[in-house]
């Protein structure tokens, strides 16, 4: 130590010798940044919400003399997707305490329920898209309507990807059980999809609810 | 002298931010909370603009803009278990930082496109102005 001491008195003229950093490299535990750099990417996907939603805010009350939040959003049908994607969530988290616990069928079973409460979800989406074109209010109708379509559809795209995960990661579970792998990879889906809830918050209160309010 | 001050500096560095992985600091009860105040949060909203009970579409837009907040605390804090200490404090950081430019992309966005529309509409000639 003193011979280290008097060696760095020596080279003060460089502050910075790589001595130190050397000395305390240390082994990361595999995985051990995981969940931060995957916060960090949900944080950039905020992002790209925050730019559709402020295209939306934009362009929003541009009907181009086409049909208007009022003439087409079903407040009932929306409340009815909501509280199947908050069950999701709220499903999910079970399936994170079975899994704390090591239950490897409660597990299973719950993100099964999840990916049936999800999977509703995107029914109910699709459905009400679907009865939208049929009525003519298609993307290319208005500018409110383009990024209506390009907002709540990305959103919805999001939700596919994350029930594809999803049954990835059932399978992961079935054939390996919860190692630590996979209780991260479930950690990491477990904070996707409850900030997809969140970004969902954001999206029937500032198209539908205060859409119909316009 | 400053090797010293050094050496603890950068042990202090490798203490934090270690050894915080063990549980995911989820609890039924926590969830069980988030759960109860989600429904509160979103059913209220709608039941306002369903019923107009506010009478005021201003007032009810705002009302219904504070509980989306509310709400979105509600989610960070019990589905996403956020809090000032996970990750070292990185997690918060990376969060304040995306709000910061949420706020920008979209008040900045609706301060500027606002102007512009109601500035540069065509219907405004300066030919018709005397």
């Amino acid at each position: 130590m003193d011979a280290t001491a008097t060696t760095m008195e020596g080279a003060s003229k460089a502050p910075d010798t790589p001595v130190f950093y050397l000395e305390e490299e240390h082994a990361h535990a595999e995985g051990g940044s995981t969940m931060l750099g995957f916060w960090i990417y949900l944080m950039s996907d905020c992002l790209i919400f925050a730019c559709l939603f402020a295209a939306y805010g934009v362009l929003g009350g541009s009907y181009a003399a086409g049909p208007s939040p009022k003439d087409l959003f079903d407040l009932p049908l929306v409340a009815v997707n909501t509280s199947m994607l908050l069950l999701s969530s709220i499903t999910y988290g079970f399936a994170v305490l079975a899994m704390d616990k090591g239950r490897v069928g409660q597990t299973q079973a719950w993100l099964a329920v999840t990916a049936v409460f999800g999977a509703a979800f995107i029914g109910f989406e699709l459905h009400e898209f679907a009865h939208m074109i049929q009525e003519g209010a298609t993307p290319q109708r208005s500018a409110f309507l383009s990024s209506f379509f390009t907002l709540v559809g990305t959103h919805g795209l999001h939700v596919t990807c994350g029930l594809i995960w999803l049954g990835t990661l059932m399978v992961q579970v079935a054939q390996r059980g919860l190692i630590e792998a996979n209780k991260r990879r479930l950690m990491c889906l477990s904070m996707f999809w409850h900030f997809l809830d969140v970004v969902w918050i954001g999206v029937f209160t500032f198209v539908y609810l205060m859409g119909v309010l316009r | 002298m400053s090797t010293e001050a050094h050496v603890n500096h950068t042990h202090s560095h490798a203490d934090h931010g270690h050894g915080h992985d063990g549980g995911t600091h989820a609890t039924f009860g926590g969830y069980m909370i988030g759960f109860g105040l989600s429904v509160v949060l979103t059913a209220i909203p709608f039941w306002l603009v369903m019923s107009g009970a506010l009478g005021s579409n201003e007032a009810t837009a705002l009302t219904v803009m504070a509980f989306a907040v509310v709400q979105i605390m509600v989610h960070m804090i019990f589905f996403l278990h956020m809090s000032p200490s996970s990750e070292g404090g990185w997690t918060m950081m990376a969060l304040i930082f995306t709000l910061v430019m949420v706020l920008i992309t979209l008040a900045g966005s609706l301060w500027v496109m606002y102007h512009l529309n109601t500035n540069m509409m065509p219907g405004h000639d300066m030919s018709q102005i005397p």
